[in-house]
C-alpha cells in the first residue's frame, strides 16, 4: 500500500519514528442527576478545586525543572484562576440556585471564558483558553476521572492530537514522547514553543482530517523539519528517514564542535558566515550548524500560514523568540517578499502574466501599507536588546527605497508618541536582486545602511531565465559572468560608500562560489544552515590574496561553463 | 470609602505578571476593592478576581478607578496606587 503523506507546519525540528498514540480527550460529560442539598454540591466543588491546586503545584514543579520557571508560569496563572473569587461566587450563585456542582462549573466557566474569549486584542482574548483548561480540570476531577489520557501512553509513540493544551504539553513524558503532532495550532502555540524548548519534533495545524486519517497504533514518520507526516510508509522509506535521522544525529555532534569556531580567512580575516532561516524552528537548527548569525529571515511563513494576515503580536512573538534564541548575533530581517505566484487569499491580487515581473515584495508593502507598518512595528518592537536589522526585498529604484524609509520613520514615530518601546537604532537596508539595483548601488547608498545580494532572483533577472520552467532551467546559471560582474560592481561600490555587502542567496554556500566571492571582498556569507561547516573549512584555506587571485582569474572566462571547470580544479586544490 | 484615579504605564497593561500582581495585592485586604477602565469605558469589576481584571483589556497608559471600601480602604488604595506608581516593581 502507497503510504499517505500529509502536510502540515513544521514547528520543532526532528525527525520521529514509532507508533502513532492518538490523544483523545475524554469527553466530559456533566452527569444529569438531581442535585443534592447546596451544601453538599458546595463541599464537593471546594473538594474538587484543592485537588485541581495540589495537581497544578506538582505540573509546575516538573515543567520548572524541564523547561524553566518562564515555561511554568502558566500553571502560576492557572492556580489563580483556580482561586478567583468570580468563579468562586458564580459557581456559589449557580448552586444555590439548585444546579448540581458540575453543573455550575461548567456555565460558570464558560460564560468566563466568553467574556475573555470576546476581547479585541488576542493577548486578552487567548486567556479564554486557560480559563477553560481550568474548568476542564476541576470537572474532570468531579467527575472522578484521572489527571489525564496522556497517562496511558507506556510506550514511545508520536503523540497525535487534535490540539494540546498546556496542561496537556506538561504532562508529556519525554522519554515516551517521540514527538508530536496536532491538527489544531500555529508556531505561536504555547504547545510548539514547548516542544522547541524540549527538542521534541512537532508539527502543528495539520488540519481538521488528521484524526481520521491516523487510526490508533499506526505506524509513521515525522519530520518537524518539513511538516511532513508518513503514515504507513514501507519499509525502504522508513529505512531512508531512519538513516537520515542518524545521519542527522551523528552531525550535530561533529558540527556542534566545529560550529564554536569563527570563520577565518587563512590570513586571519574575519569573515561572517550566517544562515537563511525561514522559520522559529530552523533558528536553533542554524546556531547548532555554526551560523554566527541570521543573513536573511524570511516572513513569508507568517503570511501564507492563515486567511487573515498575522497580528503585531503574534509577529511581535515570533520575531522574538527567534532574536532570543539568537542571543545577540546579528539577525536581518527580510520585509515581506510574496507574489502573484502564492498568492495570500487576503490580498486583491490580480491574474498576472508575470508574477515575478508583478505585484510583489516591496511593491506590496508600499501599496499596503497597513500590513507593512505591522510588520514594521512589530520588528522594531521585538528588537528591543538584540542585534536586528530589517531589509527590503526586490527595490528597484531609489525612490522606491526612500518612501519605505519614510514609513519606518513614521511608524517611529508613532511608537515614541504612544510611548511604546522599540528599537530606534535598528539599521536598514535592501536586497540587492534587480539588476536595476546591482547597478545603482552608488546612489541605493545614500539611503541603504547596508546591501545583501539576493543572487537567485539576480540570476533570473539578469538572465531573463524563469527556473521553475523546465524547458530553460539549464540556462539558469548563477555562476555565469554576466551575474558574477553585477556581484562584483555591487561589492565594489558599496565598499567605496563604506556599506557592508553580504549575500544571503544561494551562491553564497555553494564551495564552487566561495573562493570568487571571497576575492571580491564580501563581508557576509549568508546560507542554508546545513552548508555553513563546509564554508568556514573552506574559508579558513584561503589567503585574501590567494581568493582574489582566483576571482580576477574566473573573470577572464566568458561563459559559466568556463568559470565551472576552473573551480572545480581550484576545489580540487583546496579539498 | 476611598477612590483613586490611576494611569498604567507598564508596557503589557494589566497582563501576565502585572495583572498577577495587582489581583495578589487586593487579595491582602479584607476591603471590597472594585476597579474600572476609563479609558475603555468598562463597568467596574471585582479587584480580586483574575479572570474579571483581564476583562478590562488595560492596555498601557490606560486610566483606572480604584474603589476600596472597609475597614482597610485607606491602606488598600494606598497599596495599589504604589504598585503601579512604581510600575509593578520594574525600573
Amino acid at each position: 500500500m502507497p503510504e499517505k503523506i500529509l502536510q502540515g507546519i513544521p514547528a520543532s525540528d526532528g525527525i520521529a519514528i514509532g507508533p502513532a498514540f492518538r490523544y483523545i480527550p475524554a469527553e466530559l460529560t456533566v452527569p444529569a442527576r438531581a442535585a443534592e442539598s447546596a451544601d453538599v454540591e458546595l463541599s464537593r466543588f471546594d473538594a474538587a478545586r484543592e485537588q485541581a491546586r495540589v495537581e497544578l503545584q506538582g505540573l509546575s514543579n516538573a515543567i520548572e525543572k524541564r523547561a524553566g520557571k518562564e515555561e511554568a508560569a502558566i500553571f502560576e496563572a492557572h492556580r489563580e484562576m483556580l482561586n478567583d473569587p468570580a468563579l468562586e461566587g458564580r459557581v456559589r450563585e449557580l448552586v444555590e440556585s439548585g444546579q448540581t456542582a458540575e453543573q455550575a462549573l461548567v456555565n460558570a466557566t464558560d460564560e468566563l471564558a466568553g467574556l475573555l474569549a470576546g476581547m479585541n486584542d488576542e493577548l486578552f482574548s487567548a486567556r479564554a483558553l486557560d480559563v477553560k483548561d481550568v474548568g476542564r480540570r476541576v470537572l474532570r476531577i468531579l467527575l472522578g476521572l484521572p489527571d489525564t489520557a496522556l497517562g496511558a501512553v507506556t510506550e514511545p509513540s508520536v503523540i497525535v492530537a487534535e490540539d494540546l493544551t498546556p496542561s496537556d504539553t506538561a504532562s508529556l513524558d519525554p522519554s515516551l514522547t517521540l514527538g508530536f503532532v496536532t491538527a489544531q495550532g500555529g508556531l505561536t502555540s504555547h504547545s510548539a514553543i514547548l516542544a522547541r524548548t524540549l527538542g521534541i519534533p512537532a508539527i502543528v495545524g495539520m488540519g481538521n482530517n488528521l484524526l481520521e486519517n491516523v487510526p490508533g497504533g499506526t505506524f509513521i514518520v515525522m519530520d518537524g523539519r518539513t511538516g511532513e507526516l508518513l503514515i504507513e510508509p514501507d519499509e525502504e522509506i522508513t529505512g531512508r528517514y531512519q538513516k537520515v535521522k542518524s545521519q542527522r544525529e551523528s552531525q550535530m555532534q561533529i558540527l556542534k564542535a566545529a560550529a564554536e569556531k569563527d570563520a577565518v580567512t587563512a590570513n586571519g580575516r574575519r569573515v561572517e558566515v550566517a544562515a537563511n532561516v525561514g522559520e522559529a524552528a530552523t533558528a536553533r537548527d542554524a546556531i547548532e550548524h555554526g551560523a554566527e548569525g541570521i543573513g536573511l529571515l524570511r516572513t513569508e511563513f507568517l503570511y501564507l500560514e492563515d486567511t487573515q494576515p498575522p497580528s503585531e503580536e503574534k509577529q511581535f512573538h515570533i520575531y522574538r523568540e527567534i532574536f532570543e534564541v539568537m542571543a545577540g548575533r546579528p539577525v536581518i530581517v527580510r520585509t515581506l517578499d510574496i507574489g502573484g505566484d502564492k498568492p495570500p487569499s487576503y490580498l486583491p491580487f490580480p491574474t498576472e502574466m508575470n508574477p515575478f515581473l508583478g505585484w510583489r515584495a516591496i511593491r506590496i508593502s508600499l501599496d499596503e501599507q497597513d500590513l507593512f507598518k505591522t510588520q514594521l512595528r512589530a520588528i522594531l518592537r521585538a528588537a528591543v536588546g538584540h542585534h536586528a536589522r530589517i531589509m527590503f526585498p526586490m527595490v528597484s529604484d531609489l525612490d522606491e527605497l526612500r518612501r519605505a524609509r519614510d514609513i519606518v520613520d513614521t511608524v517611529k514615530r508613532d511608537l515614541a508618541l504612544a510611548s511604546v518601546e522599540f528599537a530606534f537604532d535598528v539599521p536598514v537596508g535592501i536586497m540587492v536582486e534587480t539588476p536595476a539595483a546591482a547597478v545603482m548601488v552608488d546612489a541605493l547608498a545614500e539611503a541603504s545602511d547596508f546591501f545583501s545580494l539576493g543572487t537567485n532572483d539576480l540570476t533570473q533577472y539578469t538572465l531573463a531565465v524563469d527556473r521553475g520552467n523546465a524547458k530553460v532551467a539549464n540556462l539558469f546559471q548563477p555562476l555565469h559572468p554576466a551575474v558574477l560582474r553585477l556581484i562584483k560592481q555591487t561589492i565594489d561600490a558599496a565598499r567605496a560608500k563604506g556599506k557592508w555587502v553580504g549575500m544571503c542567496g544561494e551562491l553564497a554556500g555553494m564551495t564552487k562560489a566561495i573562493p570568487i566571492l571571497l576575492g571580491f571582498g564580501l563581508d557576509e556569507f549568508s546560507m542554508n544552515p546545513r552548508a555553513i561547516p563546509e564554508a568556514k573549512r573552506l574559508i579558513g584555506q584561503l589567503t585574501d590574496e590567494r581568493a582574489r587571485e582566483v576571482a580576477s582569474h574566473a573573470m577572464t572566462f566568458g561563459t559559466a561553463a568556463e568559470i565551472e571547470n576552473y573551480m572545480k580544479g581550484i576545489l580540487t586544490e583546496l579539498a | 470609602m476611598a477612590e483613586a484615579t490611576i494611569q498604567v504605564k507598564h508596557k503589557v497593561g494589566l497582563h501576565a505578571r502585572p495583572a498577577s500582581l495587582f489581583v495578589q495585592t487586593a487579595a491582602k485586604f479584607s476591603s471590597a476593592i472594585k476597579v474600572k477602565n476609563i479609558s475603555a469605558n468598562g463597568n467596574f469589576v471585582d479587584a480580586k478576581s483574575i479572570i474579571m481584571v483581564l476583562t478590562l483589556g488595560v492596555m498601557k497608559d490606560h486610566e483606572i478607578v480604584i474603589q476600596t471600601e472597609g475597614a482597610d480602604a485607606d491602606a488598600a488604595l494606598a497599596a495599589l496606587k504604589s504598585l503601579i506608581e512604581s510600575n509593578f516593581g520594574e525600573s
